[in-house]
């Protein structure tokens, strides 16, 4: 497929990509390129100005925070560095788990966690996992820098706080503390492909948070859920009576794979194995 | 600043060779491999990302090139199927399986499924038949039912342990 045509630069740093994204109307930061450029061959997008952060090595480091609390993920490390890392293995091994079912080994190698967070597709991993873990997001621009929540940060369908001239810069995970579980459930077409549903658990002493991918145009949290567990042995049957109405309390799309009835209670369930999977793994 | 521009001189290694070309930034890789420098072992068949026949190694790891642009190259180095067999035409023991297992029908998806069985040897010279499944999950075949592939791959393994 033949692309429209389209300005391009590669910026040395930081400071000259969020010039260029800056300057420009209608520029975008070009990270692996696993959705930007089939979007743009279906002219689903059309940037008039790519910003390709090839050479940002800054964005490609992976590595504990200062106070060793975080794991801190730059915006251009691929799913494939997520898998192999040694200090995800360690600190959170749920993210180099999930990378793992993303697409296929291609494309891992070249889609970054900035890239697949920027584009908040529904669909995708990472939104609701980096919601349930509770993970910040931090976003550089000419006048400085701020951190926000996954709250903050998912908009709306293919639409996160980074805004004109801003440029996601790193994803900082807490690391997992003792007792701390976590699960990833759903129902994909086909065995890696893309999620109908999906949900994700974390049971730690401080209780438990579920985030559902699929059913809104963000991560949506399962709060009543959520309050519904505390306290709870977290047994299969308490579980499943904590999980009920949830499907009831969504408005999920409906599409060809599932209508919204459907979808609403395959998200049901997969809170359910998502929450019972992370309670197992609590337990160390 | 850097500014921006709508082409790009790009200097690429690709199977050995270096090369330098003036390309559109729109253009993708793939075009490039086939329709600037004729190397059409590289093929495209889905152009959307799904079916890695347009696969090759860049700076040793599969990717798919119908979903990568050219200038994003720029500085590699890249392995395409024309790049495996010497230039004597001795296929490496990952072709000459694929021969003796009848891996292949129409031939289509072979270069992406060489190259990422390639890619999965270089990291792993002795992978399980799941590893093997994982690594070509990303290689679509419609003639063989894969298992004859499957097993090609996982033979070259095995013959390295004997």
């Amino acid at each position: 497929m033949l692309l429209r045509e389209v300005e391009y630069a590669r910026p040395a740093t930081i400071e000259e990509a969020i010039a260029l994204l800056s300057e420009h109307d209608g520029a975008r930061a070009l990270a692996g390129g696993q959705t930007l450029v089939n979007v743009m061959k279906a002219r689903a997008a059309s940037p008039d100005v790519l910003v390709d952060l090839a050479d940002l090595d800054e964005l490609r480091t992976l590595s504990f925070s200062a106070d060793q609390t975080a794991l801190e993920i730059g915006a251009m490390v691929t799913n494939t560095m997520v898998i192999s890392s040694s200090e995800v293995e360690v600190a959170r091994p749920i993210l180099a788990e999930v990378a793992a079912t993303i697409a296929d080994v291609q494309i891992r190698n070249r889609g970054t966690v900035g890239g697949n967070v920027c584009v908040n597709d529904p669909t995708n991993h990472y939104p609701p996992l980096l919601a349930a873990l509770g993970a910040t997001f931090t976003i550089r621009s000419a006048s400085g820098e701020r951190t926000v929540s996954a709250e903050e940060f998912f908009l709306g369908v293919y639409v996160t706080a980074v805004s004109e001239g801003e440029l996601l810069t790193k994803i900082s995970v807490p690391t997992r503390k003792p007792g701390t579980g976590d699960a990833m459930a759903g129902i994909t077409l086909g065995a890696h492909g893309t999620y109908i549903a999906s949900a994700v658990a974390t049971v730690s002493p401080e209780g438990v948070r579920v985030a559902l991918g699929c059913v809104s145009s963000v991560p949506v949290r399962a709060t009543a859920m959520e309050e519904r567990l505390e306290g709870s042995d977290l047994s299969e049957p308490s579980v499943r009576a904590a999980a009920a109405g949830l499907a009831a309390s969504l408005d999920p799309p409906s599409d060809v794979h599932a209508s919204a009835e459907y979808r609403g209670h395959l998200a049901e369930i997969s809170a359910i194995r998502a929450v019972l999977q992370a309670a197992e793994r609590a337990k160390g | 600043m850097p500014t921006t521009s709508t082409t790009r001189t790009i200097s690429v290694e690709i199977n050995g060779t270096s090369y330098e070309r003036v390309v559109p930034a729109s253009l993708l890789l793939v075009h490039f491999l086939r329709d600037d420098l004729d190397l059409t072992g590289t093929h495209v068949g889905c152009d959307t990302g799904s079916c890695g026949a347009c696969t090759v190694q860049l700076g040793g790891e599969a990717i798919k090139s119908c979903c990568m642009l050219a200038v994003q190259a720029d500085g590699a180095s890249i392995t395409t199927v024309e790049g495996l067999a010497s230039d004597e035409g001795e296929l490496t023991p990952l072709q000459q399986s694929f021969h003796e297992h009848h891996a292949l029908q129409c031939g289509y998806c072979t270069p992406g499924m060489l190259i990422s069985a390639t890619a999965l040897l270089e990291k792993n010279p002795r992978p399980s038949e799941h590893e093997v499944k994982v690594a070509l999950q990303g290689n679509i075949c419609r003639c063989t039912g894969y298992w004859n592939i499957i097993e090609a791959v996982v033979a070259v393994g095995e013959e390295g342990t004997r």
